[in-house]
């Protein structure tokens, strides 16, 4: 199966368990947890299931195309259901079965995993899921989101899109995966993967970055100042970014790197309860359509 | 009585393995704790847990509680009758809380008072009407990290599923977050089905049936036979580790144990790394030869039977394949980069915050370690390796593979340098240096590795306790504790001839020359005292000293640490001996009138009486032999020594008072007592000990 039919697999699969389906967020972010239908939106009361495919931006794993396993950039396919379903690990397996992935040709399991991301003082408790030994997906009950506590409780899913597909498809080197048919990963990946990380290793103008970073700090807090939550958070992840391309290139020293979580911490936790207040002012409009959700 | 048989199972997504031995407990102790407090009788008990499900299965268990009669005490009888002689209102009030009138009262005597009594009778519960409380027992149990799910607001382990609560064939109704128990269980997550139990014995069965092997010890005994059967077949030898033995066992509900290959060219990579992917990653058991030699080769258990065990087998090598590759190229990119320019990395990167970076710990360690070598006196040769050792110390912790692998910390440090051409002596010190890792394990072997240690541990401690960093209760994030044990072991085991109080002093000297902002060190270093007194005092009393012995070879100083624990043997079994009950008397009487002393310097020509004369001229010959055994490390000959002491001190308190009001005399006198206990103290402080000689 190429890359491209497992994402219209899973779509489907999750479009027909009432989840919106999304398009990718249009900003730079190192996990399809980071874009705003996610963190976001599995904050407060209302229901909310999402299915979106998110590229992946993690600038200390580029290996300019050389590395088998490791990518500047790789897919998630990003599952939120808020509340949590009872039935969600049937759902999932459901998901795999779809992909021809039998149970019972195959040894899988749920082996704990607690996630936790500082930077957005997110942490959430379940699994990583085992194929055959191999992890193919993250399996996570949020329970705090920028530092608020998640009730109801969203599930996440994240299956990571290469990963499962040099499984199914048996391929040792993801860029020889095939997205569709005669196109390969590599056709589309390699030359970005290697100029990404020529940029991110060598190229980039760190005193640019680090200018960077402060000015986009500042104008999220400007957003903040007028209420103004999603641009904010906006430029928040542009500030995630921007240190991740200054992590990965040394210059932060262990000390500043506290330093600078905690500031994007601060700020995603101050949008976070912002976002909460300005839904509840809204009066929660989503809950209104499903009245069996509400007060609890 | 008719009695029957209970079984109580809970379903759950999958638990965390690691807490699943707890659970079990806990669900055993709780629901005998509350059967006993439900006077529930029953003829034993057996508990189950998988990653899906825990259960209890109650054998024989009555039907009813035993009726109860009981005489139950109400007020004194003065407080329950009024100033007429009627029953008062606490009577009444006692009465009608009983469930009973005032006719019922009877009076009794208890230790001389009279108070009220009424009896009472109550009659047994059935166990139907209890039994739905083994919800309660559920929600006590304590999990180390709880979550919630969906709109509920319970805290548990996992989400709950579904609740199988039998007695014997009848279902057991209660519910817990809208889950409503049934005579349902679900088997095996992909082979099994939903199956009702009729009858609650035969659960295990049943469950097999569906594979699910519900007893622990059932799925474990499987997985080693599964093993074992393995190296006969294989010729391979399978050590097994007990932690991760137990982990995989719960890990899985059916057990399929099989082996699966990886290439020969990975076997170039340190063992260590290999292992760890292994074991911590992937929960695999490596596997060895006769001789030992690690194989190409790998144990791992599924979580089912043996179908398509070839596709589970195969996927598992292409992960452990792909994870080894990284490994080698980790392995083959950290020899690329020279010593130097991994310590220069170093100063990027923070060892603690208030204590700098790890290059600034480096120079520390350098400085101490070099320091240390000198002052026991080894040669320019050791104190050359000792050098250059705590130099490139720390220069593997920027290595990819320890980056990866953490645990292998100075084991890539000895590996690379060895491959670097650096000495054997500073190769192995360099991971030498963290031993011993945890409480059994082998102290450093060579003299270099003994001092990096010593040395990286004390600056690690005086650092963290000079910024404020004392342990305290469970948070001990620097495993100070740890390290402090380490540092006494060694300092023990190899009778380092430096006081603590030397290497405390040195070390400091060395903090006092850094910009580390501490107001004063003389308080560090009564901190770092107190905090390793207390580690000896533990190593003492795990040892069998008791806490009186401990305070007289602690309260006075540290000392050597190796003398400090053969005085606290000798002391333990002296002040048993009845032989040396008249010195100890004479010895403490002496220590106790020596505190009032302010000086040692004795005046012969203020002595007024012979027998001061005679004490101050048998100590100056007790003396030098005693010092000589000291010196010798011979404590018990040296305590032997001061026997000879014993008759002059009884002849000196018989014959002369000590305390008279020309203080001259006086203090000269206290003085000469003083010098006995100066004597006396290098033995231990004698007045903490409580003497047991039999009498």
């Amino acid at each position: 199966m190429h890359i491209q039919d497992m994402i219209l697999t899973l779509q489907k699969h999750w479009s027909d368990e009432g989840c919106i389906l999304m398009q990718a967020y249009d900003t730079e972010k190192g996990a399809g947890t980071m874009s705003p239908m996610t963190l976001l939106r599995s904050l407060g009361p209302e229901p909310w299931n999402v299915a979106y495919v998110e590229p992946s931006r993690r600038p200390a794993d580029g290996r300019y195309g050389d590395n088998p396993n490791r990518l500047y950039q790789h897919h998630q396919f990003q599952v939120i259901m808020k509340p949590s379903p009872d039935n969600i690990q049937e759902l999932y397996l459901d998901s795999l079965k779809k992909l021809g992935i039998n149970p019972l040709e195959h040894d899988i399991r749920f082996v704990e995993d607690n996630w936790e991301n500082p930077t957005l003082g997110a942490a959430g408790l379940g699994w990583e899921v085992w194929l055959d030994g191999m992890e193919i997906t993250q399996f996570t009950y949020f329970q705090q989101i920028g530092g608020l506590e998640a009730k109801p409780v969203a599930v996440e899913i994240t299956y990571g899109m290469e990963r499962l597909a040099s499984y199914i498809q048996d391929k040792e080197n993801v860029f020889d995966l095939t997205w569709t048919e005669g196109v390969t990963v590599r056709d589309i990946f390699y030359q970005p993967e290697f100029e990404h990380s020529t940029y991110t290793f060598e190229a980039s103008d760190t005193d640019l970055l680090f200018k960077l970073f402060n000015q986009y700090e500042q104008e999220a807090k400007r957003a903040m100042e007028q209420s103004l939550v999603f641009p904010a958070y906006d430029y928040v992840l542009k500030c995630s970014h921007t240190f991740n391309l200054l992590d990965a290139r040394g210059v932060i020293s262990v000390t500043e790197r506290t330093g600078y979580i905690g500031r994007v911490r601060n700020l995603a936790r101050e949008i976070a309860k912002l976002y909460v207040e300005k839904r509840e002012a809204l009066g929660f409009p989503m809950l209104k359509e499903e009245g069996s959700h509400d007060n609890k | 009585m008719t009695t029957s048989n209970v079984l109580f199972e809970i379903g759950l997504e999958e638990m965390p393995a690691r807490f699943l031995t707890d659970t079990e407990k806990q669900l055993s102790e709780k629901t005998a704790a509350w059967l006993d407090e439900s006077r529930l009788a029953y003829e034993k008990m057996d508990t189950f847990i998988t990653p899906r499900r825990f259960a209890v299965l109650i054998h024989n268990l009555e039907s009813k509680q035993p009726d109860l009669h009981e005489e139950v005490r109400g007020p004194k009888l003065q407080i329950a009758k009024d100033q007429a002689g009627d029953w008062s209102k606490a009577a009444i009030g006692f009465c009608k809380g009983q469930g009973k009138t005032v006719e019922d009262i009877v009076v009794k005597t208890v230790d001389g008072h009279e108070y009220i009594f009424v009896e009472k009778y109550t009659e047994g519960q059935l166990a139907t009407a209890i039994l739905p409380d083994f919800k309660d027992v559920v929600l006590s149990l304590n999990f180390p990290k709880n979550m919630r799910w969906g709109d509920r607001s319970l805290r548990f382990i996992r989400p709950i599923k579904w609740i199988l609560a039998l007695n014997d064939t009848d279902v057991i109704p209660f519910e817990i977050e809208e889950v409503v128990s049934s005579n349902d269980t679900r088997g095996h997550r992909f082979l099994g089905h939903t199956i009702t139990i009729s009858d609650a014995l035969s659960y295990q069965a049943a469950l097999k049936d569906e594979y699910v092997i519900a007893s622990t010890t059932e799925r474990q005994a499987m997985i080693v036979e599964q093993i074992k059967a393995l190296e006969t077949a294989q010729d391979f030898v399978v050590p097994i580790d007990e932690d991760l033995l137990e982990e995989v066992t719960h890990l899985v509900e059916y057990p399929t144990v099989f082996y699966g290959e990886f290439s020969k060219d990975f076997l170039d990579v340190p063992e260590e790394a290999l292992i760890t992917s292994m074991k911590e990653h992937q929960r695999y058991f490596p596997v060895r030869q006769t001789d030992h030699t690690l194989l190409p080769y790998f144990i791992a258990v599924r979580n089912g039977n043996d179908d398509h065990i070839d596709t589970v087998k195969r996927g598992n090598e292409k992960v452990l394949n792909a994870r080894l590759k990284d490994a080698v190229f980790f392995y083959e990119e950290d020899q690329k980069q020279s010593i130097e320019a991994n310590n220069d990395k170093l100063t990027r990167m923070v060892f603690q915050e208030k204590l700098g970076t790890l290059h600034d710990k480096v120079e520390r360690v350098t400085a101490i370690s070099q320091s240390v070598a000198i002052a026991l006196q080894f040669d320019q040769a050791v104190v050359k390796d000792v050098h250059r050792a705590a130099h490139i110390s720390k220069f593997d912790l920027v290595t990819q593979m320890v980056n990866e692998f953490t645990n292998l910390q100075g084991v890539m440090g000895e590996k690379y340098a060895r491959l670097k051409g650096e000495s054997e002596a500073v190769s192995v010190a360099l991971n030498e240096q963290y031993m011993p890792r945890h409480a059994h394990d082998a102290l450093p072997v060579s003299t270099v590795g003994q001092i990096l240690s010593v040395a990286d541990k004390m600056d690690t401690i005086v650092g963290c306790i000079a910024v404020g960093l004392m342990p305290t209760g469970s948070q001990d994030p620097y495993a100070l504790r740890r390290q402090a044990m380490g540092v006494v072991q060694i300092l023990e085991r190899f009778g380092w001839s430096l006081s603590f109080e030397d290497l405390l002093d040195l070390i400091v000297s060395h903090y006092e020359t850094t910009a580390i902002a501490v107001n004063d060190y003389d308080v560090v270093k009564h901190n770092v005292t107190d905090f390793f007194r207390a580690r000896v005092s533990y190593i003492a009393k795990e040892r069998g000293v008791e806490r009186d012995i401990i305070e007289a070879v602690t309260s006075l100083g540290l000392g050597q640490l190796h003398q400090l624990f053969i005085k606290a043997n000798l002391l333990e079994d002296s002040r048993k001996d009845e032989a040396f009950k008249e010195t100890e008397e004479a010895l403490v009487r002496s220590l106790n009138l020596a505190k009032k002393a302010t000086t040692t310097e004795v005046e012969a020509h203020l002595f007024d009486n012979e027998s001061e004369t005679a004490l101050y001229q048998t100590l100056l010959e007790v003396r030098a032999s005693f010092e000589a055994r000291i010196k010798e490390e011979a404590y018990k000959e040296a305590l032997e020594e001061l026997e000879a002491l014993t008759p002059a001190i009884n002849r000196f308190f018989d014959e002369t008072m000590v305390m008279v009001d020309n203080d001259k005399v006086k203090n000269n006198r206290l003085a000469l007592l003083n010098q006995v206990k100066q004597l006396v103290d290098q033995l231990g402080d004698f007045t903490q000990i409580e003497w047991k000689q039999q009498f």
